[in-house]
């Protein structure tokens, strides 16, 4: 019976520790490409979720088709920010740079909400809800989704990192901005790249996660907390250490949820933070200049 | 005055500085000097408690100072400038110069908030003593300057009255004539023989080999992070160790 | 000097005045929460503007100064005038103490960890339903009295505010410009240099810090009391987001901004009453606008627009 529950409570745990991975690294490559810690990064996912219902809905498209729709149209998104907003921006300083991504993420929650309302929503599951029993736990189709297509993103992730030249540019940026510039690295570029890449990946999580967990204009805020939780465990990068950062965090929210209190759960995540930032700020496993991309 | 012993920093297996050892006269001028990538800069980071050095000790007046914070160090009576000079760019020239006055007043959040008499005293004190300051190095006309839109040259007057604010026995300049047209420099040497007269140690890392043999006592020279010599301005212009490591560079 | 008091008395004139322009009408009621804000914003800018060192968590202090209020006085039947100091001392020497790891973080970090330590007080807030009621709020907690009179009418609450904002103005101002001040400046510009002139950046940041949190929690205690019913979602991460735009929009770094930052926002809503939903919107372009466009703010933005466009432009475009 408790090992039942524990093994319930992984179970869901790792599928949404498998969404608080794919945002961290969103937040891991802007960060290693441009030094910016994105506060907008949320709304990405929020923006997933959202248009796709919007694609369904108003529009009529299937799933299939306003699923894609939905990941193009944040993306656009994410570089229209970057490119109007980032970019531009005469003193670059840390706390401007924290200003002007929390401005960005108000707008865009603001305009979600103009536009589609305050209602809490959710999105169809992908392929029904039958529970299917593994050990004395069950778990939905959905959670299967997840965390496969998590994983075939971050398969992508590293072979666009390591086997294409576009990929290894970035890397080189998060090495040494100057030097890949001094090189003939198209260093904003790059910056426009990271923007591109963590968008998709920030609205794919959101589409992914909304038939679990429902969607509204203003989930944007926890989900992107807690993705950066789940990137400072890793210590900032953009691999593996991240998404065992996503994954620690969704199994320890899920039981402390379930074992502890479930209104306590959402403190779980920021206590992490905390203790981590004080104590080890390299992250988890960082040595102290650890892989970056 | 300043003795420095066996400092040696590594920098994840770069060796930078190794075994260096010096002493600074009281009343003297002291060079440092040596080619690019001598470890000069690195050496003033650690004995200005900016670094922490791997291994070698630090005495001020006889006191060990090893590793502590610059801002102890202060208070101690050592202070230094920077080679690209660290102004306080959005607060006047005259502001600038009275931060330079923090260790020598006390009032704290609650006496500057309520106003209490004696924090309106300390005040004017500060104020004063950043006036004569200002005037001391000669740029009483720019008090009121934002510090940012300074000239550089002046920047660097104005680095070095905020430095002589603090009243300290030893100061330490980073390449103080980088940057500096020529009638600057020579003014920059008579400044520093004026504040050498006031009773100040000065220890200085220099490119601008004229001014150092001007104006040091003596000269201690680094090379690929070890101390390559030391001796007066004549003795280090003879010797053949010395030449040798500048005609290496080119 | 002379000037500095000049600004002051113009301040001061003002905000006496005010009432007289909106006898009894209900703007009244929002210009007391005018004077919170400005407390607040003063609070913050201390931190942010002069400091240089953000905060993304002030909402929770200014929280905890109601709660600790509210509970000791409507619970426990406390004398307010007796908790509201005490409140204060309690948070900032709370904040005096989770300084010490906090300021160690630089930038973007710093901002993370005061959004968490914000986003934790709030979750305390709704969870510990016994003390504070949870999410459906704390009701009860009385009027400030002054002997005899109770403050519960909105023209008596402005000045028992005013007169609270008013010296925290004035104290301000003083402090900014004294050698505290000056120090929180240079730390600014560069933290470096402020050390090697024997400025111990570490300890006044922290001691910043803590009064900063200080102010919030007495502008938190004279909410509660005013309002007599708290609830967590004045507290939130989207209130501390709010106070930043203040203190942007207003120019950081300077006292009075914070206090036209604090008039615009708190007002702000008021005249959209009818296009409610439209104000997080606003904030978030205003946020974006004001770093990209006049990261300045308003006090230096405006007098530089005057400069460029209303002056005759007689000779270039002198010193932007």
């Amino acid at each position: 019976m408790q090992f039942d529950q524990i093994l319930q409570y992984t179970l869901s745990g790792l599928s949404t520790g498998a969404i608080y991975a794919l945002i961290g690294i969103g937040f891991s490559i802007i960060y290693n490409s441009t030094g910016i810690i994105n506060f907008a990064q949320g709304e990405f996912v929020m923006l997933g979720g959202m248009l796709t219902l919007f694609f369904m809905g108003p529009l009529k498209l299937p799933l299939w088709a306003a699923i894609p729709c939905a990941v193009l149209i944040s993306t656009l998104t994410g570089i229209v920010f970057e490119r109007f907003a980032i970019r531009p921006l005469r003193q670059p300083t840390p706390i401007n740079l924290v200003i002007i991504t929390i401005g960005g993420s108000i707008l865009m929650r603001g305009l979600a909400m103009l536009l589609w309302g305050k209602d809490t929503q959710s999105l169809p599951p992908f392929s029904g809800d039958e529970p299917i029993a593994i050990g004395g736990a069950t778990i939905l189709p959905q959670h299967i989704w997840i965390l496969g297509i998590t994983l075939v993103i971050i398969a992508i992730n590293k072979l666009y990192f390591y086997h294409t030249i576009s990929g290894k540019a970035m890397r080189a940026c998060a090495y040494n901005r100057r030097a890949a510039g001094l090189v003939g690295i198209d260093v904003r570029r790059m910056v426009m790249f990271s923007f591109m890449i963590s968008s998709a990946m920030g609205a794919v999580a959101g589409i992914i996660v909304a038939p679990l967990t429902m969607t509204a204009y203003d989930v944007g805020v926890m989900l992107g907390l807690k993705g950066f939780c789940a990137a400072i465990i890793g210590g900032m990068s953009s691999g593996a250490a991240t998404v065992v950062g996503g994954l620690i965090l969704g199994v320890l929210e899920s039981l402390g949820a379930g074992l502890v209190s479930s209104g306590y759960k959402d403190a779980i995540a920021f206590i992490i933070l905390l203790l981590i930032l004080f104590i080890r700020p390299q992250g988890l496993f960082g040595k102290a200049d650890s892989e970056r991309v | 005055m300043l003795e420095v012993a066996g400092i040696t920093q590594i920098f994840g297996g770069v060796t930078a500085l190794e075994d260096v050892s010096f002493v600074a006269k009281k009343g003297d001028i002291t060079g440092v000097i040596g080619p690019n990538g001598a470890g000069k800069t690195t050496l003033f980071n650690i004995v200005s408690g900016i670094y922490k050095q791997t291994s070698g000790s630090v005495h001020l007046e006889g006191k060990q100072v090893t590793g502590l914070p610059p801002e102890r160090l202060a208070r101690l009576g050592m202070v230094r400038t920077f080679q690209n000079i660290e102004l306080f760019g959005s607060m006047t020239v005259m502001e600038n110069v009275m931060v330079g006055m923090h260790t020598k007043s006390s009032s704290g959040i609650l006496a500057c908030s309520f106003l209490m008499p004696w924090s309106i005293g300390e005040e004017r004190r500060i104020r004063d003593g950043a006036m004569k300051w200002l005037d001391f190095v000669g740029i009483t006309g720019e008090a009121d300057v934002t510090a940012g839109n300074l000239p550089f040259g002046k920047g660097r007057l104005l680095e070095i009255a905020r430095a002589l604010a603090v009243e300290p026995r030893l100061i330490l300049m980073d390449e103080p004539a980088a940057g500096l047209n020529s009638q600057e420099t020579l003014a920059l040497a008579s400044l520093i023989q004026r504040i050498r007269a006031l009773g100040i140690t000065v220890v200085l890392v220099e490119h601008d080999m004229e001014l150092v043999m001007d104006i040091c006592d003596r000269i201690v020279v680094l090379n690929l992070g070890r101390k390559l010599a030391e001796g007066t301005p004549r003795e280090i212009q003879e010797n053949p160790e010395v030449i040798a490591a500048y005609l290496g560079e080119g | 000097m002379k000037k500095e008091l000049l600004k002051f008395l113009v301040f001061l004139v003002i905000v006496m005045a005010a009432p007289l322009a909106f006898k009894g009408g209900y703007l009244l009621n929002v210009l007391v929460f005018v004077g919170i804000n400005t407390m607040l914003a003063i609070a913050l800018n201390l931190l942010l503007g002069y400091a240089g060192q953000i905060s993304l968590g002030h909402a929770g202090f200014f929280g905890l100064g109601a709660y600790l209020s509210g509970i000791m006085t409507a619970t426990y039947g406390w004398n307010p005038w007796l908790v509201m100091p005490l409140a204060a001392l309690i948070v900032g020497i709370l904040a005096f103490m989770i300084g010490f790891p906090v300021l160690k973080l630089k930038g973007h970090y710093l901002a993370m960890a005061t959004l968490g330590l914000g986003i934790i007080i709030y979750i305390v807030f709704n969870e510990t339903v016994d003390l504070t009621g949870g999410p459906s709020g704390l009701s009860g907690i009385p009027n400030l009295t002054i002997a005899g009179t109770t403050f519960d009418t909105d023209l008596k609450n402005y000045y028992l505010i005013w007169s609270f904002t008013s010296v925290i103005v004035f104290l301000a101002v003083n402090l900014a410009r004294s050698r505290v001040g000056r120090a929180l400046r240079a730390i600014h510009d560069s933290e470096v240099a402020a050390q090697v002139l024997g400025v111990n950046a570490r300890i006044i940041k922290i001691q910043i810090f803590a009064l900063s949190a200080a102010i919030s929690s007495l502008a938190g205690s004279l909410y509660a009391h005013t309002m007599t019913f708290i609830s967590p979602a004045s507290f939130g991460f989207n209130f501390s987001v709010e106070l930043l735009t203040m203190v942007v929009i207003g120019g950081l770094g300077s006292i009075y901004g914070s206090f036209f930052g604090a008039v615009l926002l708190t007002l702000l809503p008021e005249f959209l009453r009818e296009a409610q939903d439209y104000d997080i919107v606003i904030y978030g372009a205003l946020l974006m606008a004001m770093v990209m466009f006049m990261p300045g703010g308003l006090v230096r933005g405006i007098p530089a627009l005057f400069n460029r466009f209303i002056k005759p432009a007689g000779k270039g475009n002198g010193h932007a």
